[in-house]
């Protein structure tokens, strides 16, 4: 199992619209502020076996879980650059996505 | 009437330089929509897992990617009608977000599309004879031709019948359905190679020989990835009629002895490169000497029936040059750049090739918004028989325009901001999507070609410097080309951060070459920098008419290393 380091919130796909989203509270969330942060390790499995159900259930598909640091207000931001591209949108077009207040579930 | 004609005539509105679908091929395409609708539901019913259904999507053109899911188009051969273009724009607006993005693979790829929707989009398609078959998976891919196919003045044939005949050829064998690997074929019919034949798994170059046959150099092994390799001759001159049984072969030779066993060594350029190119000759040519070639006696008379379809449209004769295009040059000096740069000569008197360039200023390179694609498909049945080609720079190319009408098309074009006059030099950059939208990428693509474009915005010095290819891919996949950019640069991942790896002296044409390393990576923030000083020494550094690249082949890698090396020591931001 690797090393946990930072603290993670699952991510993935939806099936029927491929919007990226982020399992939260009570289901799947577009904005990855609202998305259930894993602090240790077990709690990370937990996230990761929850995302599983819903790999099955034809839900969402590509479920994985993503490094965060956790801001002031609580929030979790995707330590990774790419992870932080998918959470806003194409940087070149700051029209379109979850930045230009796009997608909905 | 013959079969031809008769099909022409059920399409009025068609023009028939391209290639029409048959009965057979109509009923293909829709048989392929209607199964993959039915894929899809049972997809979305939870019949099939995602592992069942993902070689089914793919095989239909759709990824999932960074934010949504990505359907690619194939543009076959490059060659667009305008009722075609318009379907592109208007499908852009109905399921996507009003754009498209035209790839090095003359294909469109659509960014946003739902799967939901995904059948009905491929439905819209096939109703104007097109598809996203063979656009992925470990078959042979959309075959790529020159874009000035037919209009060059340097061509000994057209290359898009041989297309198309391999297209036919492929598109059904299930022998090839499955190889080790995808598998790329690129022609061309003329003296310069506009199609990259030399980096692709095979590559076609149609030939004379000395009795004035026309026939195929065939090279085998190229490509671009993660091990480049420029392709060797297998074949120096195969006969048409031998055409398909010669290519047969090769492919039966991949299929037996092409690694299967590690994906990154799957792709024929790996077998050519292990086994030596006169082993692998040898075998193509014992199983072309073997295999039974009677079911290739009619190919003669197939390729003459798809030739037709590519027969020249009724152009008017007219005189080799234009008074008005000259009075119109003198007095619009934006209109004489435009035509100096992006202007080609046709091989019919007083016509011209008119390149469209699709990288403004800053712009997304190979990006077109859906009301842009109507103008352009305006714009070739105004001017061009309503015909449009997509090249593998990805720009849109109106093949057939009257020098008489040069003017007036400029103006429509610069009115939709269709009018930059780059084509060919340092803002005509390829870019791939990088991690702007790409799920394998390491780094992103698109910003970098667009501050490089801004860096170089004075126009003037554009073509001061003239010809340069800088290319850019947002990973070792390298679908940006950057293996054969004169500049190249490859997004890559350090620690943490996007960093960028340049290469020099890449040319994608007859005198082909891999680039080499300049040196460390560096930030995105100096790609610019590091471009500009590059350029800054070949313009120092060139004798008359020498190209940035002649420069680089006469004075050496290691030159242009040193200067930034010594730009970095004078404290420069390197
Ligand atoms: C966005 C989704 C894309 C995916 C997932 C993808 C995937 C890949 C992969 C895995 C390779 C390496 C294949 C190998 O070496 O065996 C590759 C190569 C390539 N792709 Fe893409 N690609 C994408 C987009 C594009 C685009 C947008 C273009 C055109 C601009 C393109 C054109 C090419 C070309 C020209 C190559 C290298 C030529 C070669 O195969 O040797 N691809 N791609
Ligand atoms: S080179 Fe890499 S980043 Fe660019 S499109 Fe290909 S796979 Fe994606």
């Amino acid at each position: 199992m690797p090393v946990f380091k930072h603290p993670q919130i699952l991510i993935a796909s939806n099936l029927t619209d491929g919007e990226v989203v982020f399992l939260g509270p009570s289901g799947w969330e577009r904005d990855h502020r609202r998305a259930r942060i894993a602090r240790k390790a077990d709690e990370a499995t937990a996230l990761e076996a929850l995302g599983k159900c819903d790999i099955s259930a034809n839900r969402v598909v590509d479920v994985y879980l993503a490094d965060v640091e956790i801001g002031s207000d609580g929030a979790p931001t995707p330590l990774h650059y790419r992870e932080k591209m998918r959470v806003k949108g194409p940087s070149v077009r700051l029209d379109l996505g979850k930045q230009a207040g796009e997608g909905a579930l | 009437m013959t079969a031809v004609d008769l099909r022409v005539a059920q399409r009025p509105n068609a023009p028939m330089t391209t290639y029409r679908y048959d009965e057979y091929d109509a009923a293909f395409v829709s048989e392929r929509v209607a199964e993959f609708r039915e894929q899809v539901n049972r997809r979305l019913s939870g019949a099939l897992t995602e592992e069942e259904f993902r070689p089914f999507r793919l095989m239909n053109g759709l990824y999932l990617q960074l934010h949504a899911y990505m359907l690619r188009v194939a543009i076959p051969y490059g060659t667009l009608t305008a009722r075609q273009m318009r379907r592109l724009a208007d499908i852009a607006d109905k399921w996507d977000k009003g754009y498209g993005h035209f790839t090095t693979r003359q294909n469109l790829q659509y960014n946003w599309p739902k799967l939901v929707d995904t059948p009905d989009i491929l439905e819209s398609l096939a109703d104007v004879e097109m598809h996203a078959i063979q656009t992925s998976g470990n078959c042979i891919r959309n075959v790529t031709a020159d874009h000035f196919a037919g209009v060059a003045p340097d061509e000994i044939e057209d290359p898009r019948p041989t297309a198309e005949f391999l297209r036919q050829w492929s598109s059904l064998h299930s022998e090839f359905s499955f190889l080790p690997r995808k598998f790329k074929i690129a022609v061309t019919g003329a003296e310069h190679d506009r199609a990259a034949i030399l980096v692709h798994d095979i590559g076609l170059r149609i030939v004379k020989n000395d009795e004035g046959e026309i026939g195929y150099q065939v090279v085998v092994g190229g490509g671009l990835g993660r091990s480049p390799f420029i392709g060797k001759v297998v074949g120096e001159f195969v006969p048409r009629e031998d055409l398909l049984a010669f290519l047969e072969a090769i492919l039966r030779v991949y299929n037996r002895f092409g690694r299967r066993d590690n994906k990154y060594k799957a792709r024929v350029k790996i077998l050519v490169h292990e086994k030596g190119i006169d082993e692998i000759r040898a075998a193509v040519e014992a199983e072309f000497a073997a295999m039974d070639r009677t079911v290739f006696a009619h190919d003669a008379e197939e390729f003459e029936r798809i030739a037709a379809f590519f027969a020249p449209p009724p152009y008017d004769s007219l005189p080799a040059t234009s008074a008005l295009l000259r009075a119109a040059k003198l007095e619009t000096p934006a209109f004489a750049n435009f035509v100096d740069v992006n202007v080609g000569a046709h091989k019919i008197p007083g016509y011209a090739i008119v390149t469209v360039s699709l990288k403004p200023i800053g712009a997304v390179p190979g990006d077109a918004s859906s009301d842009q694609m109507r103008v352009l498909a305006d714009a070739s049945e105004r001017f061009g028989f309503g015909e449009l080609r997509v090249s593998h720079e990805q720009n849109i190319i109106l093949p057939h325009v009257k020098q008489d009408d040069l003017f007036a098309l400029w103006r429509m074009l610069d009115a939709a901001g269709l009018a930059t006059a780059n084509a060919g030099l340092v803002s005509d950059i390829i870019s791939c999507p990088g991690l702007d939208y790409c799920s394998l990428a390491t780094a992103r693509s698109i910003p970098i070609a667009q501050a490089i474009s801004k860096r170089f915005s004075d126009m003037s010095r554009q073509r001061r410097i003239g010809k340069l290819g800088v290319k850019i891919s947002g990973c070792i996949n390298a679908c940006g080309h950057h293996h054969v950019g004169a500049i190249g640069i490859l997004g890559l991942e350090k620690k943490g951060q996007e960093s960028y790896q340049i290469t020099l002296g890449g040319d994608p044409t007859f005198s082909a070459s891999i680039g080499e390393i300049l040196g460390p990576g560096v930030t995105a923030e100096q790609v610019p920098d590091v471009v500009e000083h590059l350029v800054d020494y070949y313009l120092a550094e060139r004798e008359e008419g020498e190209a940035f690249i002649d420069t680089w082949r006469r004075i050496g890698h290691a030159r242009f290393k040193d200067v930034l090396r010594r730009e970095g020591e004078d404290g420069a931001d390197i």
